[in-house]
Parts: structure tokens; sequence; C-alpha cells
């Protein structure tokens, strides 16, 4: 189950990445599975058995200690966005296709549609939030800006969670390896040869820096 | 909207008989500068409010039951366990009768999360009865197939002839046509559509994903039977909606419906499933071009036919290109539409002028081998500077010949294979090139104000919305510019129906519309400071500029007074209201440009990599370099992955959707993407307007698609002619070419 929320290796490509989950079609049914499974738990007004009741997890979101109490059918991203108004990691596929969702686990890109929050617990996740220091924005926001490395913005949380991770791993990624890294993430405006820009002086940034 | 009235929205040019007031200059100092978007930091660090991100204390949260069939009678709703299950608050019935396609609305349900709305929408019950159904142009067409609506499953839409078609035929010394098909594209927002309503009293304010809130209001108020004064809409950021959200929703409707009854604010997020079923999409052409010329390569006549399918809509007028971008004296035009029972289509970034193009340009590069003409050559021997292919008023600036000179430079134009699959190997490379024409001239009427404050912060108004364009970006620079401020100084204000009115962001008009408005307005503001400022400083008004944030006598600059200190001694604060104002009849505007497309072609995958695309446009002056290339970047990424991957795809035996999520339905992801090298031709209108501008938003997605094509076909020396060229499709064509058919 591990791999189906990992988000990728950041060498493998976006379809690769689906392949991996068993096939294209067999990756998407294995995802709707996963959320289905408790989909129905609460249906007609059933009251949830205890175990599957509300539960407490303690986590670390963007440096602050958060105690939610969650359903086992919650994902992160529903907790983040709808508990704790954290919006910036959007739902735009909800169910693993797109990366708009994206946020750091423990430093871990994930795309955070895919993750029962109920596994959080424990855990270190930073979000596009948790990214620039007071007013000072992180290098790779800058970049983004100063490029242009978006249009309507909507991806753009995600495509720069998903650099920071690629930047973590490979601080001076070539051309392919930036176009590789962000495979995970679509953008529907087609921002993405501005976006390798963006990554790229990002890097130049952070080496700098 | 209906996709003809966004064309005449689009086509907003209508000759108006007067001149514009300000000519403008030459060169400005940040004007036309590559400058970083004002509100970056919003959105690099997750703070701009999309409609998804507005979570209101006590909202409810809608979500609407969906016919599975693609047509069936709907003969009973029973809601009573939905209305019983814990946590819900409302449910509505939309409709009993007949249902016409997969996702029409049938109920819909508010609760306190979306879970248990998920849960109650699987407790109403639906007594279905199928109906036969048609999902595909051809079955529709057929003999017997089942109405779709009340009339005939074709319609013609339009026709259009000049000349004389036969004699133009007489005429020419090759003959030949051709038929190009293009597939039903969906729009697949970042963003699905969104809307939140809420109630104050009899004032409805509704947050809307939304390319058109004077649209989704008008919309509403139409709908609910109340007033325009009564509804607000607002849009702070939107993830994208190229064409299909620029009027109310039905879902948005409903929200307000269920707002209303329950007192509390209430939120829809459509899913992607719905995303791709419901809220349009581009319908599917077949457009069949014959053409006539001399072996000189001279236009004789062009005929132009199509079919095309927007579903339960009607589909999209195609033919513009053809009527408008090369000299031909005779023109035959026709178009049909067929219905079918799937979603309706909608305006889809340049409607009709993406599939229009991709015929009309495969066909110009077909028809220049046949005559054993360079493509490009053969394109500038039929160049004309007058509307309706040389027949109509004059252009008031058409630079598309210079694009053509620009990009075959750029991309090496010599290089490509003479004759079509000349090229060796496995692997074959080639080029293609391909023309754009569109409107792009902007909307008369369009309201701004300037609003100066007395601390010296300075406000730009507009209800106008910024879709990924950057228009707060240029609304700041303009207003700056002519102030003699720095965009950062400017707080801009739009997206909100209690601003003044300014048009839908669609139809490449928002530029040309909302900066000149802004410009009039701060032209205003500028001569008012002036008329101050020169008696302070006891210099005649003509002789004061405004820079660096001072105002000065422009002959002894150290004669000054800052901006700040000049505008604390105003009474109060100061109103400008600006507009953009009319163009001068006897002229066409409209915006040009040229792609040209390097590819390579593995003929042992059929899989199609595209190397490098040279894009150059023609839109008079660009407003900011920065913006205005991700614009033309994101038309080009939209063109490949339309020739490559789109495909909305149907199952003809249960008349549904089979690829209504991002897996299937397949977008371009960073690893397609070429070199793309974005151009502008150095062009300002002299009349269009009061800053030369011409609009961007439809243009670079216009010839993209054409443009890869006809480079596939010089590198493999068959034309696929058809649109997604997926591998499968490379290969069939390439096995036709070897038989020799
Ligand atoms: S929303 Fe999570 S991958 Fe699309
Ligand atoms: S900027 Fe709009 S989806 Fe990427």
């Amino acid at each position: 189950m591990e791999n189906t929320i990992k988000k990728k290796s950041r060498t493998v490509t976006r379809r690769a990445f689906l392949q991996g989950l068993g096939g294209g079609a067999a990756g998407a049914a294995l995802a709707t599975r996963m959320r289905g499974q408790n989909a129905g738990a609460g249906q007609a007004g059933i009251a949830l058995p205890p175990a599957l009741a509300q539960k407490t997890i303690t986590f670390t979101v963007n440096g602050k200690s958060v105690s939610v109490d969650v359903e086992p059918r919650e994902t992160l991203l529903e907790v983040l966005r709808e508990k704790l108004k954290l919006t910036g990691a959007k739902k735009t596929c909800d169910r693993g296709e797109c990366g708009g969702c994206t946020v750091l686990i423990d430093g871990q890109a994930v795309y955070s549609c895919l993750f029962p929050a109920v596994r959080a617990d424990g855990r270190q996740i930073i979000t596009v939030e948790g990214l620039a220091e007071g007013e000072t924005l992180h290098p790779v926001q800058q970049a983004f800006i100063e490029k242009d490395g978006y249009q309507c913005g909507y991806c753009t949380p995600g495509f720069i969670m998903s650099t920071v991770a690629l930047l973590g791993q490979t601080p001076s990624p070539s051309l392919a390896e930036i176009k590789a890294g962000l495979s995970g993430n679509l953008c529907r405006c087609g921002n993405y040869v501005k976006i390798d820009e963006a990554v790229a002086a990002a890097s130049q940034k952070m080496r700098k820096a | 909207m209906k996709k003809n009235a966004y064309l005449k929205m689009a086509i907003g040019n209508k000759p108006q008989g007067k001149e514009t007031s300000t000519p403008a200059p030459a060169e400005f100092k940040l004007i036309g500068k590559p400058t970083p978007r004002v509100d970056g930091k919003l959105v690099v660090t997750g703070r701009a409010m999309y409609t998804h991100d507005i979570f209101f204390k006590d909202m409810l949260y809608a979500k609407i039951l969906r016919s599975p069939y693609a047509s069936a009678e709907v003969a009973a709703v029973d809601l009573s366990a939905a209305q019983n299950l814990p946590g819900v608050k409302a449910v509505l019935k939309l409709k009993e009768g007949r249902v016409k396609y997969e996702g029409e609305q049938i109920a819909a349900v508010a609760a306190v999360n979306e879970k248990t709305a998920e849960e109650a929408l699987k407790l109403i019950k639906v007594d279905y009865k199928a109906l036969p159904y048609v999902v595909t142009p051809d079955k529709a067409m057929a003999d017997g197939a089942p109405r779709v609506h009340d009339s005939a499953n074709v319609e013609k839409i339009n026709e259009y002839s000049r000349g004389n078609i036969d004699q133009g035929f007489a005429e020419a010394e090759v003959t030949f046509e051709r038929t190009y098909k293009t597939a039903i594209e969906i729009h697949q927002t970042a963003e699905t559509h969104a809307s939140v309503a809420k109630w104050d009293e009899d004032e409805l304010t509704v947050w809307d994903s939304t390319q058109a809130i004077f649209n989704v209001r008008d919309g509403l108020a139409e709908a609910l039977g109340i007033p325009e004064t009564k509804v607000r809409v607002i849009k702070m950021y939107m993830g994208g909606g190229f064409g299909s959200k620029l009027d109310a929703n039905e879902h948005t409707i409903v929200v307000a419906k269920l707002a209303k009854e329950t007192g509390r604010p209430v939120k829809i997020t459509l899913s992607r499933k719905e995303n791709s079923l419901c809220v349009g999409n581009r319908p599917s052409t077949q457009i069949t071009i014959k053409g006539g010329a001399r072996k000189d390569g001279t236009l004789t006549a062009l005929s132009f036919r199509n079919t095309t399918c927007g579903g339960l809509d009607s589909g999209d007028q195609c033919s513009e290109p053809t009527i408008d971008v090369y000299k031909c004296p005779n023109v035959k035009v026709e178009e049909f539409t067929v219905f079918t029972n799937t979603g309706a289509g909608r305006a889809t970034r340049a409607p009709g002028h993406v599939q229009g193009t991709f015929a009309l340009e495969g066909f110009m590069e077909e028809l220049a081998a046949e005559l054993g003409l360079d493509p490009l050559e053969f394109r500038r021997k039929n160049y004309t500077t007058s509307n309706e292919g040389g027949t109509g008023i004059v252009y008031s600036s058409k630079g598309l010949d210079k694009c053509y000179d620009i990009g075959a430079q750029k991309i090496g134009w010599t290089r490509r294979n003479l004759k079509p699959g000349d090229g060796q190997g496995k692997k074959r490379r080639g080029l293609g090139m391909a023309s754009q024409i569109w409107w792009g001239g902007g909307v008369p009427g369009t309201l701004a104000d300037i609003k100066i404050h007395r601390d010296g912060s300075v406000e730009a108004v507009s209800g106008t919305q910024d879709i990924g364009c950057g228009t707060r970006t240029y609304m700041a620079t303009v207003a700056a510019e002519t102030l003699g401020l720095e965009p950062q100084d400017i707080t801009v204000k739009i997206g909100d129906t209690v601003y003044p009115w300014a048009p839908i962001s669609g139809g490449s008009l928002t530029a040309p519309s909302v900066a000149p408005a802004v410009r009039d307005a701060a032209l205003q503001a500028a001569e008012h400071l002036r008329g101050i400022a020169a008696k302070k400083l006891s210099v005649p008004a003509a002789d004061i500029v405004l820079a660096d944030k001072k105002l000065f006598d422009k002959n002894k600059p150290e004669n000054s007074i800052a901006f700040k200190d000049l505008v604390k001694g105003l009474r109060r604060e100061a109103v400008f209201h600006g507009e953009r104002g009319p163009m001068p009849a006897g002229f066409a505007y409209n915006t040009f440009g040229a792609h040209f497309a390097e590819v390579e072609v593995d003929t042992e995958t059929g899989r199609i990599s595209v190397l490098k695309v040279v894009a150059v446009h023609e839109i008079g002056r660009v407003l900011n370099r920065l913006t205005a290339e991700s614009q033309v970047v994101g038309g080009i990424t939209q063109g490949i992955s339309t020739a490559l991957f789109e495909e909305r795809v149907l199952d003809e035996n249960t008349g549904k959707m089979v690829n209504p999520n991002l897996q299937t339905y397949k977008i371009a992801t960073s690893m397609d993407m070429p070199e793309i090298v974005p151009l502008f031709v150095d062009l300002v209108d002299p009349r269009i307007n009061n800053l030369g501008n011409k609009g961007l938003g439809e243009p670079p997605r216009i010839p993209s698609s054409a443009a890869v094509a006809n480079a596939v076909y010089n590198a493999v020396g068959v034309h696929l002619r058809e649109i997604p060229m997926t591998p499968d499709k490379v290969l069939k064509a390439l096995r036709g070419k070897e038989a020799g058919s």
C-alpha cells in the first residue's frame, strides 16, 4: 500500500508512476478502492463502528504541533483544507492524477489526496504555507514569481512543493531531471516551460545561498 | 455562454465611427517591459483565495445527483430517505421528464459536510425509463436515428459566399480536396467549477469560479426572478476557465436556491468527473476543403464544408480563417451541426478557429506540396492586407508578413524536407508551420476608475477578472506609467460586480478593453494633478511631467513636488472614471501570428516528439512581455496536447464517457514539452485604442496543433488529417503510405 501513496521516486515519470501502481487502469482501481473502503461505512445514517469512529491524531504541520479528530475515511488533504484551513494544497482531481495536492511528509513529496489522515499521526508535514519565513519567500517561491512559473496559479502550490522535494534530493538538476521530477504535476494552463525555468533559477539561488 | 454570443462579443470591434482620443506614444517606461506579477506573493504562498478555498462558518455543502443515462424518462424522484439522513438540511428536485445526456441534473442536496451530502445522494430513488440515444455524429446522422431534440439531428448553422465558386474552379489549373477531423476536447480546468452562495435578507452574494462576473450576476437574477441590483458576484482567484466559465452555471443557481432555503451559506465544488461531463467541451469537426489554384500558387477558389458536433448544443462555426486569411476571390462556406446525447459544447479557447485552422492550414500545406511550392511562399503569394480574403475593408494593422519572416529565420525554415517525407531512417524529422487570425480588438464602453487617496495611495478599479493572464499586473503598470509611479504603488481591485462594468474575460478582449479604460482614467487623473501642480510650481500645466513619483517642470526638473505631497492637499479622495473608447469605422481589427514547429516521428512506434516551436505574434503593443510569453507558452502547450493526446471517448454501447478523469483523459505533461521560443512583432496599432494593444488569449492556441500536424507531414510524407495524432493513427498512416494509397 505504501507505494500507492508515496508520490513517486524522483526520477520516475507520472505515467510510469501510474503504471507502478499495477498498470494504468488497475492503478486507478486500486486508488479508488482505497478511498472507497470506508466510503460506505457511514452510509444511510448507520453509526460508525467504534473502531472506525473518530480518532485523535497529532502531527507537526509547518513547524507547529496540531491535534485533530479525524475519521478513517478522511484524507490528509481534507484535514489540511477543511479542518486546519490550510487551503494552499488543492483538491484538483482527488485521485492521484495531478499533483495539485502535493505536500511534504517527512521531506518526501506526497499526493495528500491519497494519504489517509490517520496515517499522518506523528509525522512532519510541510505545506506551501510553511515555506516562507515571515514575509521572506523561499527561493523556489521567488523563482516562480520572477520567471512567471504559472498563470492561473491553481497548480502552483503543488509544483512548488514538488520542486522543493526535487531540489532537496537533486540540488543541480539537468533540464531532463527537472521535467521528470515534475512530471507528476499537471498544469492545465500549460506553463511547464516557464516552470522549468523557475526550477533552474531556484536551484541556482539555493546553491548560492 | 452560447458560442455564437461569445463570438459576437469577441468580434466586439464594431466600428463606431469616432477617432480614439489620445494617441499612444511609441515607447513607454514600464508598459511593454517584463514585469513580474504584482500579486505573485499571494499565489506562491498559497494564500490566494480561489472559490474552492472559501469556508464560511455554518456553511453547507451541496452535491448534485446526475443522470447515469444518455437518454431517459425520469418517471419519479423519491427524496424522502435523503431528507431523513441526519446532517441533511435541504433536498431539491431538479428534474422530472426527459433527461438528454449522462450527467444531467436530477436532484441536489445540502448537508453539513460533503460526505454526508454524498451519502444522501445514494438515498435518492429515481425511477428511470432508459430511452434510445445517440452519442456519435455518424450514428446521429443515420436514417432512423433517435432524435436528440424534437427537431432533426442535423441543422445548418452557417453559410457564406463571395464571388462565384464555379468560376473560381473553372479558372483553376489544379483542384484539390481533403477532409480533416478534430476530436472533442474537454476544458479540464485545474480548479473544477465551484460556487458559494450566501443570502443577507433579500440580497444574494455569490463567490464563483468564473471568467465573467457580470454574466453570472445577470444569469442568476434572471433564473431567480430577482433584480440584478440584488445580486453581487465576486471572483477573487480562479483556476482556469478556457471558455467553460462564461456564464451562470446550473449548479450555481442550485446553490443559490439551497442557500435561500436553508438560510445558510452553501458551497459546491464539482468533481473531476462532473467537470468532464457537464460543463462544456470543444465540439468535434469534420471539415472538407476543396480548393483551386493556378500553377504559380494563386488561389482561385475555396469551398469549405464543416460538420460539427457539440452534443446537446450547436457545434462550432469554423470557417472564419478560410474566409479571411488568404486572398481568394471565390469562397463558399456551409456549416452543419449534429446533435448527440452528450454534454453541450461550450466556447473553448479560440472556438472554431482551432479546428478551422487545423483544416485550412493542413490543406494549404498539402496543396503547396501538390503544386511543388514552398508552403511558406505559397502563403505569402496569397497574402492580403484587407479582410474577407482581400475583398473587404483593410486591417488597422497586420504584421503577419513579419511573423513569417521572423519565424522562418528562427526555426531555420530551409532545413525542412523540400519534399514531405524526404528524410531517412527510423526517426524522421520535419518542419511545419501555420498562420493565425483572431479578433482581439476589445469592447468599447469598458469602464475603470482611478482613485487617488489623500495619503498618496492609488487604486485602479474595474469589474474585470484576472483568469491567469496578469490583468492585475497590467492595470497596475498602466496606472503607474501614466501617473509617474511604480506598479507596487497601485492597489488593483477587480472581480466584483460592485465595481465598474467590464466584459467577460474571454475572446482575447480583456487587455484591449480594460487597459485602455485604466489608461483613460489615469490620463484624466494626471491632467487634474498637472493643473494643481502648475499653480504650485508656477509653470504652465502643459509643462508638468509626472515621473519618479514626482510632478516637475520639464524645463527645470528641480522645480518639483512629490506626488504624495501634492495629493495631501486634495479636498477629498479624487475619483476619475475611465472608459475604453470607440474604434474608427472603416478598418478591421484583428490579431495575427505564425507558428513554426519541428518534430521527430518514430516510424517504428508511431510516437511523435515535438522538438521545438517558434511562435511569432502580432498583437499590437505588448503590455507585459513576461506574462505575454506565458500566454504563448500555454497556448502552444495546449495545442500540442490536443494534437497528440486529447480526446473525449464515448462508449456507444452504454452512452457513457469512458475517460472522465485526468488519468485516462490525457493532457500534456512537462515531459512532452519542446523548446518554445515566444516572439512578438514590434508594432503599435495606430487607432485601435489609446495604447495600441490587441488581445493575446486565443492567438497562440490557434495555429499550434496545425503547425505540429504539418511538421509531421513534412517528416513522414503523409498528412494524418486528424487529431489527436496518436501512435496507432501514425502507424496506420505510414502503412497506408507504404501500400501506396
Ligand atoms: S488532487 Fe491529489 S493528485 Fe490530484
Ligand atoms: S497555472 Fe493554471 S494550471 Fe498551472
